[in-house]
């Protein structure tokens, strides 16, 4: 199924004092106590893929996710592709049809799960570990993946919703601002465009497209597989090869792109009947495994991505009572993602917020963190770390991550140690080389 | 939906005086059991712990009876606003030290309002807990609640309203769905306030609603994680102990008023896409007089909607393929009747009057025919497997405990929770269909769009002052 990102009926029910940070925290919040990291083992199948495993024996539960370089950035000129190949994995497989596989999943309450991001695309299942539920779990999970049919009613359907998620989104105007973000600060990169589409590119979208692409990238060598709970490592050995060793093992997907950066400063305005004006001020960002990461991950963190303990937070929210949400995050991908402060203020304080945003911008490029700013983001940073760390899902999001962007398999382990190594002389290096507040695409969505 | 568990995911989702007693009674331990260990301070104070040795850290949450169905007319969001105003400090943790110190110690915190309670959290590495319960004693009766401080925060609640509900045309939709499906249960009113009563509230207001509520003898703490339970219970000894307690008086009932026929109502606002809310009048494990017919409901939303493989999935998203997305909902655990919800979002092209009829269909279609044993089955594992996977969240275990605490209920029910739904019988879900989904109890709200226009400008522009780096 295509999610509906846009539509919660969760969200309507409840308020909270916080903003959510936006979901770059379960990959970049994350320190250590050095004993109680988890140890990955690793191995290659057969055919290619990379495999990562944690056995968590505490309760009788397997989550198993497999993550192919077949993400957004792979559309070339069809934007959707991925998101739409991906969706159709599960509707249609080995001669059986949607339902028949959601009955089949839900019968033994097997919970499959994929999605599709500008790098990663992904499909896994959790399932109880007792055999009979484990069992069935992972054989309608190899035909999915290994035999999806794409029907052609399936297809019409699922481009259908699609089209509709994309309109959805232009009555959002939080979404609206993200897309034009994307699209000003990556201009030509295949990151520029929105991950699911728009209307025009989906109307390009032949089955003849998704089936190549399938054929493409959902193949071993672009392939790894993280797996995390209560089996043995025969087992889990077992797992894995009943997955993917009927994927043929085809290529991996060829190198992306470098990220230009912004040479000008450039401003985004969208005239939208909203009552809050919806900002965004940023730049090009990092890669995973960049050499300046840690300096930068720790460097963002007393600035904006720290919550109530950030810079922003106190001026913008806690002084001003200007927003709920501010924040600042860089979001790594496989190449530089993105570098971003992102809030809302009512339309009429618009000006305000941007030259407060601004201001504790340039301030904070030139002038760094203040010793105490910095220990006390330090010692939330690494003491911390078991909260990251706390759930067989969590661990499932790290060693996915961790295989799917080549880092160490003892990055866990060395994540304290990285994280104590940044000092202030190597924060404001990189943020001077880094950061540049004259040349930031800034993005404004609201009543002009 | 999926087919959860005893407390719905509807309402966890965000997903927060008077007389003195001295503590001088050795608190007697409660019954324990297995996986929640109870105890009770001399001030009234409950504390629930759940211990879960998986890793090194540690769960606390302060529950408070308090929420926006404790509220009236023209101070609505007033719990919400409070649970703000909690983080602006006491004479001894002035305003921002406390979420400084739970960030300078490893920690995360937050807190949520909902209509039946008010709760605070941490997450923090286990040999921290003390600390935790330091603070949140403190706060429980000593906040400062200063004006200066309320008149920015107030600011902050009206963006936060403005963000989730005012710009949102579904959210906005839902909001005025409740306020006409009840006429006069509390559950009308949206937990944020409505902007008007925003507008006029005073920090007096406040700290009436503060010392009204916020006592010892009106809160639960649930510790759950890497703890040993007893001393847990000395150390909410030690620091909640010797709080003084307030007199709290018992709600009125608040029950809703008989409804006589469908109700509707249109919002218009901006927007893409429509959507359609119908809602039933349904009874909760607190209200009702035949305990199985709430877990008769949770099945029956189960079988429209209990995962990809029920019948709204099923029949309105593939089958006819009118619905771009469609569910069904309902909750047991509350303080008052609820809602029996189906909602849908229609397909281009296709009239939200048709996806009415379809959802219509769909109940009738309980009506009159038995759900098959197979689909009652899927229903029922996905409950007993995700019971399992519940296990995986120490904050989800305090969370269980904490709310059923809250509304009224003996935790000890959601041990039961497995063996009523596997209880329940084809021939009951269609008697509730029958009973509940009646066109008399029912409400439907349609939003129905109006058009945006929305015109980008991109220009290049002179950097801000001070930008160049030097």
């Amino acid at each position: 199924m295509i999610n509906n990102p846009w539509f919660s009926l969760l969200s309507l029910f409840m308020q909270s004092k916080r903003q959510q940070i936006i979901g770059v925290l379960c990959c970049m919040t994350m320190s250590i106590a050095v004993n109680a990291t988890p140890q990955i083992q690793t191995w290659q199948t057969e055919n290619g893929a990379k495999v990562l495993f944690v056995p968590a024996t505490e309760i009788p539960m397997l989550d198993v996710r497999i993550v192919f370089d077949a993400g957004s950035a792979r559309d070339a000129d069809i934007s959707g592709l991925a998101v739409l190949t991906n969706g159709l994995l599960a509707e249609g497989a080995a001669g059986k049809s949607s339902q028949q596989i959601a009955e089949e999943f839900e019968s033994v309450g097997a919970q499959i799960d994929n999605d599709a991001m500008r790098d990663m695309a992904l499909i896994g299942v959790r399932s109880l570990t007792e055999s009979r539920y484990l069992t069935p779990a992972i054989e309608i999970l190899k035909q999915v993946l290994t035999q999806p049919d794409f029907p052609i009613d399936a297809y019409q359907r699922e481009l259908n919703r699609m089209k509709v998620a994309v309109k959805a989104k232009q009555q959002s105007p939080s979404e609206l601002a993200s897309e034009a973000f994307y699209k000003a600060v990556f201009a030509d990169h295949p990151y520029a465009s929105p991950v699911s589409g728009t209307e025009e590119s989906l109307d390009r979208i032949t089955l003849g497209d998704i089936k190549a692409f399938y054929q493409k990238y959902y193949v071993a060598s672009n392939a790894t597989v993280a797996i995390v709970g209560n089996v043995e490592r025969w087992q889990a050995e077992e797992i894995v090869k009943a997955l993917v060793s009927a994927l043929p093992a085809g290529e991996k997907a060829p190198a992306l792109p470098t990220v230009k950066p912004l040479t000008e400063a450039k401003k985004i305005v969208i005239d939208y009947p909203s009552t809050q004006t919806h900002i965004y001020v940023g730049q090009t960002g990092m890669k995973r495994g960049d050499d300046d990461y840690f300096s930068l991950y720790v460097a963002n963190h007393p600035f904006g991505g720290s919550g109530f303990a950030s810079r922003l937070v106190e001026v913008l929210r806690e002084d001003n009572g200007l927003a709920y949400s501010v924040s600042s995050y860089f979001l790594p991908m496989r190449e530089s993602g993105i570098f971003a402060m992102s809030m809302q203020t009512k339309t009429e304080q618009t000006e305000q917020a941007l030259t407060l945003l601004n201001q504790e911008l340039i301030k904070y490029v030139k002038n760094g963190p203040e010793k105490d700013e910095l220990a006390a983001s330090m010692s939330n940073i690494t003491g911390g770390f078991p909260l990251n760390i706390d759930s067989n899902s969590k661990l499932l999001e790290y060693i996915a991550m961790i295989g799917f962007y080549d880092l160490p398999t003892d990055y866990l382990d060395n994540f304290i140690k990285n994280i104590r190594s940044v000092d202030v002389n190597k924060i404001n290096d990189a943020l001077t080389r880094r950061v540049h507040p004259d040349r930031m695409v800034t993005v404004i969505v609201g009543k002009q | 939906m999926k087919m959860k568990s005893i407390i719905s995911m509807v309402v966890i989702s965000t997903l927060v005086l008077g007389f003195v007693l001295f503590g001088s009674k050795e608190p007697v331990p409660e019954k324990t059991d297995d996986a929640v260990q109870s105890y009770k301070l001399s001030n009234g104070m409950k504390v629930l712990v759940i211990e879960n040795h998986r890793a090194p850290v540690v769960v606390s949450q302060v529950w408070y009876k308090v929420g926006s169905s404790y509220e009236h007319d023209g101070i609505t969001g007033i719990s919400h606003v409070l649970e703000h105003m909690m983080f602006k400090g006491t004479e001894e943790h002035p305003a921002g030290e406390f979420s400084e110190i739970i960030a300078a110690n490893g920690g995360e915190e937050n807190a949520f309002t909902g209509q039946d309670y008010t709760a605070y959290f941490q997450k923090i590495a286990n040999d921290r807990l003390e600390l935790c319960l330091e603070l949140e004693a403190d706060r429980m009766r000593n906040l400062t609640l200063d004006e200066k401080e309320f008149l920015k925060e107030i600011e902050v609640v009206k963006e936060e309203r403005r963000l989730r509900t005012e710009d949102k045309p579904t959210a906005l939709t839902y909001e005025r769905f409740n306020a006409v499906a009840y006429t006069n249960s509390p559950y009308r009113r949206p937990i944020i306030g409505w902007m008007e009563d925003l507008d006029t509230l005073a920090i007096d207001d406040v700290r009436q609603w503060y010392k009204t509520w916020y006592a010892p003898n009106n809160a639960t703490l649930v510790v759950a994680g890497d703890v040993i339970a007893k001393d847990v219970f000395r150390l909410a000894k030690q620091y909640f102990g010797q709080l003084p307690v307030s007199e709290i008086k018992a709600l009125k009932p608040r029950r809703e008023a008989k409804q006589y026929g469908t109700q509707r109502l249109t919002v218009e606002v901006p927007a893409k896409i429509p959507y359609i809310v119908m809602g039933y009048k349904a009874p909760v494990l607190t209200t009702v007089e035949e305990k199985w017919e709430v877990y008769a409901l949770e099945v029956l939303a189960g079988v429209l909607d209990g995962g990809s493989s029920a019948r709204l999935s099923n029949n309105l998203v593939r089958g006819q393929q009118i619905a771009n997305s469609a569910s069904a909902s309902y909750g047991m655990s509350a303080k008052h009747e609820t809602l029996f919800v189906l909602s849908a979002i229609p397909n281009d092209a296709v009239a939200i009057d048709v996806l009415e009829f379809a959802l219509r269909e769909e109940v009738d279609r309980i009506k009159t025919q038995l759900p098959d044993d197979k689909e009652l089955d899927r229903v029922k594992a996905q409950v007993v497997a995700a019971q399992v996977y519940q296990q995986d969240s120490i904050f989800y275990q305090a969370m269980e405990v904490g709310m059923l605490d809250t509304i009224g209920l003996p935790w000890q029910i959601k041990d039961e929770y497995v063996q009523n739904i596997m209880a329940v019988t084809a021939e009951q879900v269609q008697q509730v269909a029958n009973k509940y989904l009646t066109d008399e109890q029912l409400t439907v709200a349609v939003l129905d769009p109006l058009p945006i226009e929305n015109n980008t400008k991109i220009t290049g522009v002179v950097p801000p002052e001070g930008a160049h780096h030097d």
